[in-house]
């Protein structure tokens, strides 16, 4: 059974009369533990395919099932619960709380979920040494460079030990050496521990870092293909 | 999400803001410290006139002319003639009154008095000496005067402090000096040392006089203001009432007690009285006061409103990790009550401070002993009713937050 199965999804926005139509029927599945890049020029439909994915939209028409399980099976809360337990979002604008320390930000998932609150601490000081911010733990972000802001976006998406991360622009606001740093934690993050990934990028370079690579244009699928030359992402690479 | 969690976000939330959250409470503060301030000194007022009240002697027991006036517009009627002197022989007859120990009857008005070049308006009191003992007062010179000098007519007075100043220089001697009242010449045979504003009599600006002397020297009248009399025991006031109601009746001739021409006044009614007077004062003052913290509570909502617009990115991100709706309602709305609740404690502690103080400084100006009394009920609803007001203010807002979308909170500029 695929992790998440898509089939002929739309999404419409209709504002003041206006209609958009964002993804006009799209279909493909992925399985647990593959790295998946989407990619496309602005406006192709990349974000509100990861929106919809991430249980943060919901689709106009069509099928997207998660885990065995249709979206529309699901209230607001049972959503909130999902998006909890089973999934992580590293945003491209980090979306930390500011003047809010870094560990408080990396324990913020944790407060909504059922774990048990005595274990937390060891969570949290894990996944800050996991991401190598030991040093950094009392810091706000606004202390950080940006490449620190997205570790910590990212030790705060794994907190919760999610079966998926949803990966949107990670590198869009670092320089070349920290989009590498970050790139590298997310390859490893898919070979060492097993988590499915969803990239969303609109740079071939980012995307190469993925297994597969699903392209979109006007909403549509242009192409859904596997990497023949994976870039490692520790060799680093120039933007 | 625990309550203690909502709780500790909550005040995490409010102290990322922390001059806001200061000046959003700054309403509430104000009116609970004004309810607080009024509430303490209504009972502080209470209490001492109270105490007064007490202090005269729960077996005092007044006649005073005129029907009982039931509003403003019959005080008028209490200034009658009713009460003369018959009335007081009939009040003595043991038979008549048997519960009753002294009678005293009293005169009072205001008049100027006069020695030498100075001059000052006392108020006169025309008296026995059981005035003395009731009022438990004792002349710092000098004595008070005697029944021998009630009965004989005799020109005598007793002056308060404050018409010994202003009648007499520094040092001069007053005992045994000849004050005029009214053209009649009194010896002065007591002074009263510095006594202080009682609620019914100032005893520093008195002239206490025998009644027969002002009646018939310095007023030309025949009637009587007041007559106080003394039942031997508390328990025998309400009986000595009921014969005090059928002597005088029978003196004035009056068959139908709806037409009686004189009311009788126990120390338990006037304790009622005042009770009911001073606390319709308190609720009025305090019913004004609590205006201010609906005023507060509207800047609370409004000053929600503007932080739940600021953080509607961090809306979104708590959304986006896991956040229900109802876990973003309870925390704006713990926001909201923290504030408040806050607010309350700051505007009782303060409260409380103003109201001791403003005790110390009445105390000096009336000198008086003007008690400080913490309003405990006034303080636990104050705070019920600050925490209330955040409930209620903040539950706009707070659903404002909870009904955001994730994505549209998250994509908000």
């Amino acid at each position: 059974m695929s992790l998440i199965e898509v089939k002929n999804l739309k999404k419409i926005y209709a504002d003041e009369g206006a209609q958009t139509q964002a993804l006009c029927g799209v279909t493909f599945d992925i399985q647990a533990g593959e790295f998946v890049a989407i990619i496309g020029p602005s406006g192709s439909g990349k974000s509100t395919l990861l929106h919809i994915l991430g249980f943060l939209d919901r689709q106009t028409s069509g099928v997207y099932h998660f885990d065995g399980k249709s979206i529309d099976d699901y209230s607001d809360a049972e959503l909130a619960a999902v998006r909890n337990q089973k999934m992580g979002f590293v945003f491209q604008s980090f979306n930390l709380l500011p003047r809010t320390s870094v560990y408080e930000n990396i324990r913020l998932p944790l407060i909504y979920s059922s774990i048990k609150q005595s274990l937390w601490d060891g969570l949290v000081r894990k996944a800050i040494k996991d991401v190598g911010l030991e040093h950094r733990a009392e810091h706000e972000p606004s202390q950080l460079s940006g490449g620190e802001k997205q570790r910590v976006a990212i030790a705060r998406a794994l907190i919760n030990n999610p079966r998926i991360i949803f990966a949107d622009e990670p590198t869009g606001n670092l320089d070349s050496k920290s989009g590498a740093a970050v790139m590298e934690i997310l390859q490893a993050l898919n070979q060492k521990n097993g988590h499915t990934i969803i990239l969303i990028t609109h740079e071939t370079y980012t995307a190469e870092t993925a297994k597969r690579i699903i392209s979109i244009k006007d909403g549509l699928i242009v192409s859904d293909r596997v990497v023949a030359k994976r870039v490692d992402a520790k060799d680093g690479f120039v933007k | 999400m625990t309550l203690r969690q909502t709780f500790k976000t909550a005040v995490a939330g409010l102290r990322t803001n922390k001059s806001r959250s200061a000046l959003t409470i700054l309403g509430i503060v104000i009116g609970i410290t004004a309810i607080i301030l009024v509430m303490s000194l209504g009972q502080g007022a209470q209490n001492l006139i109270l105490g007064q009240i007490q202090g005269i002697g729960a077996k005092t027991i007044a006649i005073v002319p005129g029907r009982q006036p039931k509003g403003i517009s019959d005080i008028a009627s209490t200034l009658t003639d009713s009460i003369k002197q018959k009335d007081v022989d009939a009040l003595k007859k043991k038979g008549n009154v048997p519960h009753a120990t002294d009678i005293m009857p009293i005169v009072f008005s205001s008049q100027t008095a006069t020695f030498e070049n100075q001059s000052y308006q006392p108020t006169i009191f025309g008296v026995t000496p059981l005035f003395a003992s009731i009022y438990n007062i004792t002349p710092q010179e000098g004595n008070i005067f005697t029944d021998d000098d009630v009965a004989s007519y005799a020109n005598v007075v007793v002056i308060g402090s404050k018409v010994k100043d202003q009648l007499f220089g520094n040092g001069e001697e007053a005992l045994g000096a000849k004050i005029k009242i009214k053209g009649q010449s009194l010896r002065i045979v007591g002074v009263l040392g510095k006594q202080g504003q009682s609620t019914f009599v100032n005893f520093d600006t008195a002239a206490i006089i025998p009644y027969t002397t002002v009646q018939t020297y310095i007023l030309g009248i025949k009637y009587f203001n007041r007559i106080v009399v003394q039942a031997d025991s508390e328990a025998n006031v309400n009986a000595t009432v009921e014969d005090i109601r059928l002597t005088l009746r029978n003196s004035h001739n009056i068959t139908d007690p709806t037409k009686d021409d004189f009311f009788v006044e126990t120390q338990a009614q006037a304790i009622a009285q005042v009770s009911t007077i001073t606390n319709v004062l308190t609720l009025f003052l305090a019913a004004v006061a609590a205006i201010s913290l609906l005023v507060g509570g509207v800047g609370i909502m409004n000053i929600m409103l503007v932080s739940v617009t600021e953080r509607t990115r961090e809306i979104g991100l708590r959304k986006a990790l896991g956040a229900t709706s109802n876990n973003v309602l309870s925390q704006f709305l713990f926001e909201a009550v923290i504030l408040t609740a806050s607010g309350g404690v700051v505007g009782i502690t303060l409260g409380a401070l103003f109201s001791f103080l403003a005790s110390l400084v009445l105390s000096r100006m009336l000198s008086t002993n003007w008690s400080f009394t913490f309003p405990v009920m006034g303080a636990l609803l104050g705070l019920g009713v600050s925490a209330f007001i955040g409930l209620v203010f903040g539950l706009y807002p707070a659903r404002q937050a909870a009904k955001k979308s994730p994505i549209e909170a998250l994509r908000y500029e």
